[in-house]
């Protein structure tokens, strides 16, 4: 009977333990997760805030362009609030919009070659690309999260402390591209 | 291999790496003990030294090298590419904050990374290297760069470059001071002393090709996979494969101020190409290197 118990025991300890293993392998993960995402926010953040500047450098230039102008303030606000979707969906659109822009400014030798101008040129296409590659390592992380989530035995234990999978951050096909241009 | 196992692969080198150091540093200190007739004094100034030295090399083996290569931290907004570059692949990376970068003015095409670890890296590039490379060849060898801070390369590398340059100076010292000991008191000419002599002398002449070896079993391999981490980076690996072989092409590869304890810190060997660095190479050949990441 003593054995019984004792081999009971060890059964029970080495089960605990494995759990306690894959607990703390899915808080990693998902730690991981929310860091990556951290970086994202930053940089989109990032973007928010040096978009006026553009905009007000270049507002005295392009009097005929007005609309691509609107089209990125409006969309500028939705890069720090909403949900993943409306971020995402507000990155790829001031992408799109700035890729104009500078197509535009081509026009104008003036604001080509102000010094501001090629400053926020190459701040803002730094920014386009570390978005894009905060993005592509949170892609990652998530699909590791994804991953061990969807695995036996982890997905038991995952429904069992409720981990949920995520999201993955959306691009636009473009955008892909847009970070091979070279100024 | 993950990165984990790379990480995993140099810690065990680092530590052969330290071990191997005080072996060397200590039978150096008996050699020298032994000949002046006291081998505890020997033993001790060795050991005492050694920790001194691999204190400084740890925690400053970094600047040191820096300063040695003539390295100057590059700012905004001269090099604002140059940062956003950096700090985008860190991020890619998942580095907990960017390396920090550092410029040299040559001519030569060239780019090292160096650190304890990834918190105290950086990353510095030749200013021939900016202005030869479009933004892609540019983020190729960066992500490179930022492979070799991820993966603890950096630190097996500083301490490899900054304890070798110790095991060189401090050979010559004890073939100096055997000269000089020879003259100075002539002691019984006994076997012992004799043997003992020669043993040093043997040492003192190993002691740089040993050095040598180190470099080679930690740097041959590593550019490999760091080539590839990189380019898992970009996603784009033509980037660095173009770099490499505008690198290649470069008439002029000497990078004035490297050495041959600082050789293997580049992502392209800073030599002339001649006898010399085959035998020495602390690079695979470049050729392979490109056709690797061609397949990718």
């Amino acid at each position: 009977m003593v054995t019984g118990t004792t081999i009971g025991i060890i059964i029970g300890v080495i089960v605990l333990l494995f759990v306690i293993y894959i607990y703390n392998s899915l808080i990693k993960l998902k730690l991981r997760t929310d860091n990556a995402w951290a970086q994202i926010d930053v940089q989109l953040k990032r973007r928010y805030d040096l978009i006026p500047n553009l905009v007000n450098t270049v507002k005295g230039y392009m009097k005929h362009e007005k609309g691509v102008l609107t089209e990125v303030t409006k969309a500028r606000t939705s890069l720090v609030s909403g949900s993943m979707q409306a971020k995402a969906k507000a990155n790829n659109q001031i992408t799109e919009a700035l890729k104009s822009i500078f197509a535009v400014a081509e026009n104008y030798p003036q604001l080509k070659a102000s010094e501001n101008f090629q400053m926020l040129q190459e701040e803002l296409a730094g920014t386009e690309s570390k978005i894009s590659y905060a993005r592509q390592f949170y892609n990652d992380t998530v699909m590791h999260l994804n991953q061990a989530i969807q695995v036996f035995p982890k997905n038991i234990f995952a429904k069992l402390f409720s981990f949920k999978e995520r999201e993955f951050f959306q691009t636009a096909q473009e955008e892909k591209k847009a970070i091979k241009v070279e100024f | 291999m993950g990165i984990y196992e790379e990480i995993a692969s140099n810690q065990r080198r680092t530590f052969l790496l330290i071990f191997f150091f005080f072996g060397l540093v200590i039978s150096l200190g008996l050699v020298l003990g032994l000949a002046y007739g006291n081998s505890y004094f020997g033993i001790g100034l060795a050991v005492v030294i050694g920790i001194v030295y691999f204190l400084f090399s740890w925690y400053s083996g970094a600047n040191a090298i820096l300063t040695m290569m003539h390295a100057k931290e590059a700012t905004k907004p001269e090099y604002v590419h140059l940062i956003n570059t950096v700090e985008g692949l860190a991020i890619a990376a998942g580095l907990p904050k960017p390396p920090k970068v550092y410029v040299i003015d040559d001519s030569a095409l060239n780019a090292f990374a160096t650190g304890r670890d990834p918190q105290h890296a950086s990353v510095t590039v030749t200013t021939g290297l900016l202005n030869k490379l479009n933004r892609l060849e540019l983020e190729g060898v960066i992500a490179h760069e930022m492979s070799h801070v991820k993966n603890y390369d950096i630190r097996v590398m500083m301490l490899a470059a900054v304890m070798v340059g110790l095991t060189v100076l401090l050979s010559d010292f004890i073939l100096r001071s055997f000269w000089i000991g020879a003259h100075g008191r002539r002691r019984e000419g006994n076997q012992l002393g004799l043997l003992l002599m020669v043993v040093g002398i043997v040492l003192a002449i190993l002691a740089p090709l040993i050095g040598e070896l180190i470099k080679l079993s930690i740097s041959r391999k590593r550019e490999f996979l760091a080539d590839a981490d990189g380019a898992l980076l970009t996603r784009y690996p033509k980037g660095l494969a173009d770099a490499l072989r505008k690198i290649k092409g470069d008439p002029d590869p000497l990078v004035d101020y490297a050495n041959k304890a600082t050789a293997h810190l580049f992502i392209s060997s800073p030599f002339r190409k001649g006898a010399l660095t085959k035998i020495f190479n602390t690079h695979p050949p470049i050729d392979d290197r490109i056709k690797k990441l061609e397949q990718m």
